[in-house]
C-alpha cells in the first residue's frame, strides 16, 4: 500500500476530488496549511506597517490506495490540480507499513 | 352687536349656573405654555436618553470589537474587556462621587460633593446645564462620557497591561484626570468653561480636550512607561480580525451622533447641526485618510478608512455645536491626513509602541480639533454666548474673534498637562501596587488565558 501526501492550490481542491472520486478513490484525510516552494509571497500593509507573507493557503489531501493503483492515481490527481504556473504543488509518495478498518477489524488493502 | 354679547354673556351665566367652571383666558393660556413645555421636554428627554444609549454602545460594542480586532487572536477578550469592564467601574465611581465631582459647583478646577450618591439628582432638570430635561438623564447621559474615555487609553497599552493594574489605574485616573477636566470644560464655575462662568472660555461642545486630548495624550505616557511589547517591529503583530474593527468603527460612527448632536441636551436646530457637522467631518476624514494611503502606500486599506473615519469623529468632537456643515468638511479632511501621518510617518520615526494609535488618532486628532474649533466657531451656528445687551457674541476666528484660539491653546495645554502628570504619577502608584506590565510568560501566552483563563475562539469544539 501506498500513501499520497499532495499539497495542491486550495481553489483545486474541488476538481481533484471529483476527479479521484471519477475513478473509484472517495477515501481521503485533507487539511488546511500553509507553505510554499518557489512561489513568491505577498506584502501586507497595516496603518503603514509592512508584514511580508510568504507562507500561502494550500490544501494537503492524504490518502492510501493499493500499490497496484499507484501511476493512476497520480496520473489523475496531478491532471486534475495542475495549471501550469509556479505555485501547483507537489506530491510526496511513502511506504504503508499497515493500514486497519477501525469498524471491524479489517486488515490491509480490504481495509482501504 | 349687543345681542350676540348678550346671547354668550347668558350662556356663560347659565352654564356658571349648571356648576361647569368657564375657564378663563389665563388660565387656558397657562395651560398651554405648560403642555408645550411638556411637549419640548418629552421630545428632548427622549432624544437624550437615546443619545445617552448610543454613547454607551459606542464603549461597548463599538470600541470593543474595534479594538478587539486590531490585536493578535491570544489576546482578544483581554482588549474587549478591557472596554466591558468599564461600563461597570465608571458607573459605580460615578453614581458615588462623580457626577458630583464633575458638576457640583466647587472650584474651578472641582466640583464639590452636593450631588454625591446622587443626592438631589431627581427628574427635576438642573437648569444650569439641561433645563428641559430631568437632571437624571443629563446625568446618565454624561456618564456615557465618563465610561468611554478612559476606555479609549486602553489601545496604547493593549497586550501587556495587567488587570488589577488597569483597573485600578482607570479608576484613579477618572477620578483625578477626567473629573477635574470635565469640570473644568463643563461644570458650573469651571476654569474653561465658556457657558458657565469660567475665566478662560474654551469651546468645546462634546468633549474634544476633556476625552480625546486627555485618554490620547494619557496613551502616549502609558505606551512610553510600559514599553514596547515583546517582538514589537521584528514579530509580526497583524490584526487577527479587521472584520471586528470594520463593524466596531461604524458603531461608532452611528453612535458618535449621541456624542455630538446629544450634546445639544436637547432635541433641537443644534443637534441638527451638531448631527450633520459630526457626519460630514467622518465622511471628508475617510476619503482624506484612504487619498494619503492610496498615494504613500499604493494601496487604500479597509483598516486606513475606519481609522480615517475615527479621526474625523475626533476632531470635529469639539467644534460640532459650533460650525457650520463645509468648515466640518475641512476639519474631518484635515484630520484624516494629519492622523494618517501621525500613525505612519511619526510613530515610525519615534518607534514608540502606541498599539491601538489612541495618541495618533484621539490625541493629535482632538489637539487639531480644539484648534479648528478656536477658527471656524461662528455665533451663526450657536448663539448661546450673549454680551449683557442680549447680542450673540463672535465665536471663532471666522467671525472675527481672533482670542478665542488663544484660548483654544490654554485648554489643550491644561489637557495635555494634567494627562501627563496625572497619568505618571497614576501609572507609578499601580507599578508600586500591582506591577503594571504583565510577565513575559504571560504576555507570550496572551491575556486572554493568562489574565482571564478564556480563549476568545474555540472552533474546534
Amino acid at each position: 500500500m501506498k500513501k499520497i501526501e499532495a499539497i495542491v492550490q486550495p481553489f483545486k481542491l474541488e476538481e481533484v476530488k471529483e476527479a479521484l472520486k471519477g475513478i473509484g478513490i472517495s477515501g481521503m484525510t485533507v487539511t488546511e496549511v500553509r507553505g510554499h516552494g518557489r512561489q513568491k509571497g505577498h506584502k501586507e500593509v497595516y496603518r503603514g506597517q509592512e508584514y511580508n507573507v510568504d507562507l500561502l493557503p494550500k490544501v494537503k489531501l492524504e490518502l492510501v490506495i493499493p500499490s497496484g493503483r499507484l501511476e493512476e492515481v497520480l496520473g489523475t490527481l496531478s491532471r486534475a490540480a495542475r495549471t501550469g504556473k509556479i505555485g501547483d504543488g507537489k506530491i510526496f509518495v511513502y511506504e504503508v507499513a499497515e493500514a486497519i478498518r477501525i469498524r471491524n477489524d479489517d486488515r490491509g488493502e480490504a481495509a482501504l | 352687536m349687543k345681542r350676540p354679547l348678550f346671547l354668550l354673556l347668558s350662556l356663560l351665566l347659565l352654564s356658571a349656573a349648571a356648576g361647569a367652571e368657564p375657564p378663563s383666558m389665563e388660565s387656558r393660556l397657562a395651560a398651554l405654555d405648560s403642555a408645550v413645555r411638556s411637549a419640548q421636554s418629552a421630545g428632548d428627554n427622549a432624544w437624550m436618553l437615546v443619545s445617552a444609549a448610543l454613547v454607551l454602545m459606542m464603549t461597548g460594542p463599538g470600541l470593543a470589537l474595534f479594538y478587539g480586532g486590531l490585536v493578535r487572536k491570544k489576546n482578544v477578550l483581554g482588549t474587549m474587556m478591557h472596554s466591558f469592564i468599564l461600563m461597570a467601574v465608571v458607573t459605580v465611581l460615578w453614581a458615588l462621587v462623580g457626577y458630583s465631582l464633575t458638576f457640583g459647583e466647587g472650584s474651578a478646577v472641582l466640583g464639590d460633593l452636593r450631588y454625591a450618591l446622587l443626592n438631589g439628582v431627581g427628574t427635576a432638570p438642573n437648569a444650569d446645564y439641561a433645563p428641559t430635561i430631568p437632571q437624571q438623564t443629563f446625568m446618565v447621559y454624561q456618564l456615557m462620557f465618563a465610561i468611554i474615555t478612559p476606555a479609549l487609553i486602553s489601545g496604547a497599552f493593549a497586550e501587556r497591561m495587567k488587570f488589577s493594574a488597569m483597573l485600578l489605574f482607570t479608576g484613579l485616573w477618572t477620578l483625578l484626570v477626567y473629573f477635574p477636566m470635565a469640570h473644568m470644560v463643563w461644570g458650573k464655575g469651571g476654569l474653561l468653561s465658556a457657558f458657565l462662568g469660567g475665566k478662560i472660555p474654551c469651546l468645546d461642545f462634546a468633549g474634544g480636550t476633556v476625552v480625546h486630548i486627555t485618554s490620547g495624550v494619557s496613551a502616549l505616557v502609558c505606551a512610553l512607561y510600559l514599553g514596547k511589547r515583546k517582538g514589537y517591529q521584528s514579530e509580526p503583530m497583524k490584526p487577527h480580525n479587521l472584520v471586528l474593527s470594520v463593524i466596531g468603527a461604524c458603531l461608532l460612527w452611528v453612535g458618535w451622533f449621541g456624542f455630538n448632536a446629544g450634546s445639544a441636551l436637547a432635541a433641537s436646530g443644534l443637534a441638527s447641526s451638531a448631527f450633520v457637522a459630526t457626519h460630514f467631518a467622518a465622511a471628508a476624514a475617510t476619503l482624506g485618510w484612504l487619498a494619503a494611503e492610496w498615494i504613500r502606500n499604493g494601496k487604500p486599506s479597509v483598516l486606513g478608512g475606519v481609522s480615517g473615519c475615527v479621526a474625523g469623529l475626533v476632531a470635529i468632537t469639539p467644534a460640532s455645536g459650533f460650525v457650520k456643515p463645509m468648515p466640518a468638511l475641512l476639519i474631518g479632511l484635515a484630520a484624516g491626513v494629519v492622523c494618517f501621518l501621525m500613525v505612519t510617518a511619526v510613530k515610525a520615526r519615534f518607534g514608540y509602541d502606541d498599539s491601538l494609535d489612541a495618541f495618533g488618532v484621539h490625541g493629535a486628532g482632538g489637539t487639531l480639533g480644539a484648534m479648528l474649533t478656536g477658527v471656524f466657531a461662528t455665533s451663526a451656528v450657536n448663539d448661546s454666548l450673549k454680551n449683557a445687551a442680549g447680542q450673540p457674541l463672535a465665536l471663532g476666528l471666522i467671525e472675527g474673534n481672533g482670542r478665542q484660539v488663544a484660548n483654544q491653546v490654554v485648554g489643550v495645554v491644561i489637557a495635555w498637562l494634567l494627562a501627563i502628570v496625572g497619568t505618571i504619577v497614576i501609572l507609578k502608584i499601580c507599578d508600586l501596587v500591582f506591577g503594571v506590565r504583565v510577565d513575559p510568560e504571560h504576555e507570550i501566552e496572551g491575556l486572554d488565558l493568562s489574565m482571564h483563563g478564556e480563549e476568545g475562539y474555540n472552533f474546534e469544539s
